[in-house]
């Protein structure tokens, strides 16, 4: 479904679609920040007026339709796998703008190995990976980031690291190995994080640009369907709960990438 | 340009630079590795895409995603290799985008052994990966020919938009003969409209293998069946040594068909009307042409190094027309001349009763 935006003659035009997202409506359950990720993602990629050079690559995961509401081309990964298929991509397209978004299962589950060597060869590309510490698509199982305790459709008597081990603290992974230049964790929870999340997102994008290496933007988000929450009540989760396990902070930044100007 | 005595695997990965391979992506695996070192020098010499990828699962979705912005791009490895790349092979057949795949079959299952084996027909012409799809599998049995092969797997993948596998074995890889590379070919600068490069100027393009309806996803298959039947209707290849008067058939491919023409002829020797047909492409097999032949001669002897493979596509084929025996070495050992030539007696005694 997609929307017609008229605007009648004496109205001023001050919000609208980005030229990067289609108008098509998303699929994204109440409250679900990947519709909002998706708008940063597009702006910022209408900022640096890259549109007509990026290639996405969607993931396996509640987002796997991302290409319906971004106006790039896209290729759709198997589950995990987007950051080799991102590397194919980018190594015979050098001059073009690379970017997988993915689900935290999709990166530190199935796919980790894919990204902690995409990273590790400084492939340049930019991810966007969405923690929201379940797997949302399959109906809310545990997912490598869910928390001790936690209960879900796979842990009914909560996780038990004894059996499950840890969350995976995925962005630190990443920024131990040399090819990543940029790493951080966002979340995208109330108005101020979500303009950092974006602000990060540009210059995870600034930093393939310039050629510098990988780059990753892990962002906290909320479930509230998996969660068994309401929106405003899972929000408050990724706050009190979340965090303690994946603090938010800049894990790699080199000099380089410091003094990129993000605007 | 000149014969040279090449080795199989260093042989076939020259043939694809020359072909205008622009990109290649694998991973280590015995017996096939010299493939991978050769193109790790020449491809980077020539400024074109080489990258070893951390496992094969990780080679063939970089496959993928190179096949997507339309560049002639291949991978190869033998059995374990291919086993972790079914995966791909899969999305990549249901995104309908041209690769190609190079198998060196080694005996197996498990880790196996690193000696010649074809016990990986099933894998590659039934099984390659799930959901409904078949990929032209293309079979040598020289070093010339798998030289061949490249170029026409490359032409073959991009002229229907499909996978092609290249089905050959550890001997065909680690062996050494005379045979001729083709010229070197101008690298294809331009890339096919449907591929994923920027929507610079148009409209984005989409690579996909999801389709959430039932319908739409019967109407990809549907549309998948009719490339397929074309592919079948066009591209089967075989050869054939002395089958006019042949009142007796061997069925062998790759390295076990080159072996079975010494049969033929010792079996010729001896007063027995052998002929042999070597199926070239495993997927299209010549199923009509088995069965004209299963109404003239007396018996087919299908030979593999295998439990017996491809001998179900030639017992469909043949559909009762005429007995069909089996003789299978395996776990990497090559039947020889002699062990071949009792069982063809075996089967002339059989089939005269
Ligand atoms: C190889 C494979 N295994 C399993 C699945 C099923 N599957 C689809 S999405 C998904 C989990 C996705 O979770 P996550 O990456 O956290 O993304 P979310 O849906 O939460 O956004 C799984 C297990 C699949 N599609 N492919």
């Amino acid at each position: 479904m997609t929307v017609a935006v008229k605007i009648p003659e004496d109205m001023e035009l001050i919000y609208e679609y980005p030229e990067a997202m289609t108008t098509t409506y998303t699929h994204y359950c109440p409250g679900c920040p990947h519709g909002i990720v998706h708008r940063l993602v597009a702006e910022v990629i209408d900022e640096l007026g890259i549109r007509e050079k990026c290639i996405g690559v969607a993931p396996v995961g509640c987002s796997v339709m991302i290409y319906k509401y971004l106006n790039v081309d896209f290729v759709e990964a198997a589950h995990g796998r987007a950051p080799a298929m991102a590397t194919g991509l980018k190594r015979t397209n050098p001059d073009k703008i690379v970017f997988t978004y993915q689900g935290d299962g999709d990166i530190a589950a199935i796919g980790i190995a894919e990204a902690l060597h995409a990273a590790n060869r400084g492939e340049l590309i930019s991810t966007v990976f969405i923690n929201n510490a379940i797997y949302g698509m399959t109906g809310g199982q545990m997912a490598p980031t869910t928390l001790p305790g936690m209960v879900t459709t796979s842990t009914p008597f909560g996780r038990d690291v004894r059996l499950a081990g840890y969350p995976v603290p995925m962005s630190e992974l990443l920024a131990q190995v040399e090819g990543a230049v940029y790493v951080t964790r966002q979340m995208a929870t109330d108005l101020v994080s979500i303009r950092k999340t974006k602000k990060a997102i540009k210059r995870a994008f600034m930093v393939q640009l310039a050629g510098l290496g990988y780059s990753s933007v892990e962002v906290l988000s909320s479930c509230s369907t998996n969660w068994n929450m309401g929106p405003w009540e899972a929000l408050e989760w990724v706050k009190e709960k979340m965090i303690p396990y994946f603090p938010l902070g800049t894990f790699k930044m080199t000099d380089e990438v410091k003094a990129l100007k993000v605007k | 340009m000149a014969k040279e005595l090449l080795k199989g695997n260093v042989a076939f990965a020259e043939a694809a630079v020359r072909n205008g391979l622009q990109a290649y992506f694998g991973y280590p695996i015995t017996p096939q590795s010299e493939a991978l070192e050769h193109l790790s020098g020449r491809m980077l010499e020539l400024d074109r895409v080489f990258l070893q990828a951390e496992s094969e699962v990780a080679a063939i979705n970089m496959v993928y995603g190179a096949a997507c912005s339309g560049v002639r791009v291949m991978t190869s490895t033998s059995g374990p290799g291919f086993s972790l790349m079914t995966e791909g092979l899969s999305y990549i057949a249901g995104s309908e985008i041209p690769a190609v795949v190079i198998n060196m079959m080694r005996g197996g299952p498990g880790l196996g052994n690193i000696q010649p084996s074809q016990a990986d027909y099933f894998l590659m012409v039934k099984t390659a990966g799930h959901g409904d799809f078949h990929p032209i599998v293309l079979a040598p049995s020289s070093v010339q020919e798998i030289i061949d092969m490249v170029g026409l797997a490359f032409e073959l993948a991009e002229k229907y938009r499909t996978l092609v596998y290249i089905a050959g074995d550890g001997a065909i890889g680690q062996m050494m003969e005379s045979a001729e590379l083709p010229p070197m070919q101008e690298v294809r600068q331009e890339r096919p409209a449907w591929a994923t490069t920027g929507a610079q100027g148009r409209e984005p393009n989409l690579i996909n293998s999801l389709y959430l309806g039932a319908k739409a996803l019967e109407e990809v298959n549907l549309r998948l069946q009719k490339k397929l039947a074309e592919i079948k209707a066009h591209e089967i290849r075989w050869q054939e040594y002395e089958t006019e008067d042949a009142d007796l058939l061997l069925v062998a491919y790759g390295t076990v068909g080159r072996i079975c023409t010494s049969v033929m002829r010792e079996a010729r020797k001896q007063g027995l009307k052998v002929g042999l047909l070597r199926p070239q492409t495993l997927w299209p097999f010549p199923e009509e042409r088995i069965h004209e032949l299963a109404g003239q001669v007396r018996g087919m002897l299908v030979t593999e190094m295998s439990a017996g493979q491809m001998l179900e596509d030639v017992e469909r084929s043949a559909a009762g027309k005429c007995p069909v025996k089996f003789y299978g070495r395996m776990g990497g050992v090559v039947p020889m001349v002699d062990e071949i030539l009792a069982e063809v007696q075996k089967l002339d005694e059989e089939v005269s009763r």
